[in-house]
């Protein structure tokens, strides 16, 4: 009785698990050729989805995106190259389509800051630190007064 | 002061700006990348009951105005009114029928008006992503040479139609006149 419902608890987790592939690849006619397909699968993922705008065509489930994968799997078809069907759809929707948007003179401060940050970043804790550690003023020795003083504070420990 | 203590004050105001830049921003409306450049080569098949469809070619020699629509879509029947007062005017108003079903696009016509100078039914939506569509209603003013010249994402409202739309209209009309005069 338990070997049957923990087979059952198995095999309900097995089908859970495939149900995201099930639903990506069931609905829609895929390529013949693997191997093309897999070019248009990676294709999806750098167009970005018009509807949903932060999610990939492939990800999406949006109408439209479902309508331009299918438009990339096409144009792979009749012999597009990888960057013939980018143009393709770029020409459409614009550079804002892509994941990846082209380095040009829009996109410079997109593309720059991020590293500008970074070495901003680093130079200014850098700089903190190099100050930080110049200004601790050098210990100046003790006077003898305050050796003294040492001398008799570490004495009454000892004692006591 | 020691000026290095306003550094934080500056990088907040930069941030400040850009984020207040940033939030008057629309991301929903992605600039087209057909401004200025010749409308796609198509040819839509009529529309049930409503034919007989338009082509690229009808779109030349005067300026008109396509409008994307379909009968799912809500904020379509919004700006539908605008359209039929539009269409009073003489401006000729293409409708681009888009990923509609025959039935209920032209049931939807027959009931709201039809404000057309022509329609074609775009069922696969492959015209419409010829032309860039990505939310319907989208609205394109063409000129005389079949140049797109605007375009318009969303619903249209009176605010739109005439601060936009119509003076755009007429700016191109005033042109055309000038070239052929």
């Amino acid at each position: 009785m338990r070997t049957a419902l923990r087979l059952s608890m198995l095999a309900l987790l097995a089908l859970l698990a495939l149900a995201p592939v099930v639903y990506a690849q069931g609905l829609e006619p895929v390529l013949p050729d693997p191997a093309l397909e897999q070019r248009a699968r990676e294709l999806h993922k750098r167009l970005r989805c018009l509807v949903c705008q932060n999610q990939s065509i492939h990800e999406s489930n949006a109408e439209l995106a479902r309508d331009l994968r299918n438009v990339v799997r096409e144009r792979i078809a009749a012999g597009d190259t990888d960057e013939d069907v980018v143009t393709y759809v770029v020409a459409r929707y614009g550079n804002w389509v892509l994941l990846q948007p082209p380095l040009n003179a829009g996109t410079l401060v997109l593309w720059l800051s991020p590293p500008l940050l970074l070495v901003t970043a680093f130079v200014g804790t850098a700089l903190y630190f190099l100050r930080s550690r110049r200004s601790i003023p050098e210990a100046k020795p003790l006077s003898s007064e305050e050796q003294a003083r040492v001398a008799e504070l570490l004495g009454e420990e000892r004692r006591g | 002061m020691r000026p290095a203590l306003l550094v934080p004050l500056v990088v907040f105001a930069m941030v400040a700006v850009a984020l207040a830049v940033g939030l008057g921003l629309k991301p929903r409306e992605i600039p087209s990348a057909l401004i200025g450049k010749a409308v796609p080569t198509f040819a839509l098949e009529p529309m049930k009951d409503f034919g007989p469809g338009f082509s690229s070619e009808d779109l030349k020699g005067k300026v008109s105005i396509v409008n994307v629509f379909a009968s799912w879509c809500v904020p379509c029947r919004a700006e539908h009114g605008l359209w039929i007062e539009v269409a009073k005017t003489g401006v000729p108003i293409y409708g681009l029928n888009y990923k509609d079903r025959p039935n209920n696009a032209s049931a939807w016509l027959a009931q709201l008006g039809n404000p057309y100078t022509a329609t074609g039914a775009d069922e696969l939506g492959r015209v419409g992503i010829d032309w860039g569509v990505y939310g319907v209603p989208e609205t394109f003013v063409v000129d005389p040479d079949g140049i797109i010249q605007l375009k318009f994402i969303g619903p249209v409202d009176r605010n739109a139609l005439e601060t936009q739309i119509l003076p755009k209209v007429r700016e191109l009309q005033a042109k055309a006149v000038a070239r052929a005069g």
